[in-house]
């Protein structure tokens, strides 16, 4: 049976597993979950994820939710296969796995669903939150950008999972009017560009319907 | 296995989920006071562990961790020969349900007890302010829907990642800690199966010791 994906293929977070499985080199079967008919609060979905979110990962016997646990759950079980996203147990790795989730995440998934996705649901844009979490992302990134400076990757000299968490909120920004705070730190930007030129990460962004 | 320092405050949540795991595994540690009353965690010599300011950081020989959740899965790793393991990375499918419910407690438990907790006990005490009834309502409800899955889970399992006590639970512990010294602590009279996890876990040495350090104990 084929590793199956619930969710959507513009979905920030069904997207960070998506990633990760091309990554692996693995095959999957994309589930479209029609979040608009309000299928993830439906008893069926309920049944995978008892949070009613997407993404969910079906892999034989094992259901998993919550896009970071699905992606490290990828990288643990399928480690041999593809890119190795867990070169080392190292402190730094797992820093900067929080790191994304803590301190990256919030401001910027805010961001891009103010600029994208409100837009597209026929839902007004807050403009003073978008001032606010653009704030916020300014101050994150410029810790980034110093820690950039001394590290290739954002666990060292190697890609890994922690990179990876980032690509598809990045990916989202860079089509909003506020791409700016990611293109203004040089290595910031040159970072993107690295890991955004992997083979994975494009057959990822190929398949956003953006 | 020489001693670790670790820089926080032990009336602080993320200070004190990193000292719930240095206690479970019977750690040498010294905590090292860095006062968030006097902005002390924005001072150089604390950027330079922790460059987004915030506590807890911790120090191993010249390696500096940050991050509370980064911090407590490198102790229980360091420490995994105590024979308190509560990451199960030996097991793929007992460390994936030990992941998820982390991640679950991350994005879903302490986006709505969170507000809580601040508008009913740190904005009173640290910013001498009047709590937010507004946002304490909304977190609230929030909050009843995400206890409505825990009740579920919990019904089903004796710990969120299934028979066993993981990091998974004890990382709820500290915003909890704080919930039950508001008026909200009620909330969980609704919710058997989450009151019986909670006691069970509270039991725990490790936790007792770390309560006491904490606001309200």
């Amino acid at each position: 049976m084929a590793i199956k994906v619930y969710g959507l293929p513009q979905s920030n977070n069904a997207l960070r597993a998506m990633a990760a499985l091309n990554e692996k080199e693995l095959e999957y079967e994309l589930c479209p979950v029609d979040l608009q008919s309000g299928a993830h609060k439906k008893p069926e979905f309920l049944a995978l994820n008892p949070f009613g979110q997407i993404p969910v990962v079906q892999d034989g016997d094992d259901i998993i939710f919550e896009s970071r646990a699905i992606s490290r759950y990828i990288a643990t079980k399928y480690k041999e296969s593809g890119a190795d996203l867990l070169p080392v147990n190292s402190a730094k790795f797992e820093t900067w796995l929080q790191v994304e989730s803590s301190q990256f995440y919030p401001a910027i998934s805010e961001l891009n669903f103010e600029l994208l996705f409100k837009p597209m649901f026929g839902m007004t844009t807050d403009m003073s939150n978008v001032e606010k979490q653009a704030e916020k992302l300014s101050a994150v990134l410029d810790v980034y950008e110093a820690h950039l400076a001394k590290n290739k990757y954002v666990a060292g000299e190697v890609f890994t999972l922690a990179d990876l968490n980032h690509m598809p909120e990045i990916f989202l920004l860079l089509k909003s009017p506020k791409a700016e705070l990611i293109t203004s730190k040089p290595h910031v930007k040159a970072w993107w560009e690295d890991i955004s030129a992997r083979p994975a990460w494009k057959k990822t962004a190929a398949s956003i319907p953006l | 296995m020489s001693g670790v320092k670790l820089y926080g405050s032990p009336m602080s949540t993320c200070t004190a989920r990193v000292l719930l795991c240095l206690e479970e595994v019977g750690a040498e540690y010294e905590l090292v006071p860095v006062s968030t009353l006097t902005g002390e965690q924005k001072s150089p010599a604390h950027l330079a562990r922790n460059p987004f300011g915030q506590i807890p950081a911790l120090e191993d020989g010249d390696l500096v961790l940050f991050e509370s959740r980064a911090i407590s899965k490198y102790v229980l790793r360091k420490y995994k020969e105590s024979g308190t393991d509560l990451l199960k990375e030996g097991n793929l499918a007992e460390s994936a349900m030990v992941e998820v419910w982390l991640e679950a407690e991350s994005q879903q438990y302490n986006p709505a007890i969170s507000p809580i907790v601040y508008q009913s006990l740190v904005v009173p005490k640290m910013g001498g302010g009047t709590p937010d009834q507004a946002i304490i309502d909304s977190s609230l409800e929030k909050f009843k829907k995400v206890l409505e899955v825990y009740e579920a889970r919990l019904s089903k399992s004796k710990y969120l990642a299934g028979d066993f006590f993981s990091l998974a639970d004890l990382s709820h512990f500290p915003y909890t800690r704080y919930l039950m010294v508001t008026p909200y602590a009620s909330v969980f009279e609704s919710y058997p199966h989450v009151k019986a996890w909670w006691e069970d876990i509270t039991s725990r040495p490790a936790f007792k010791k770390v309560s006491a350090g904490m606001l309200g104990s």
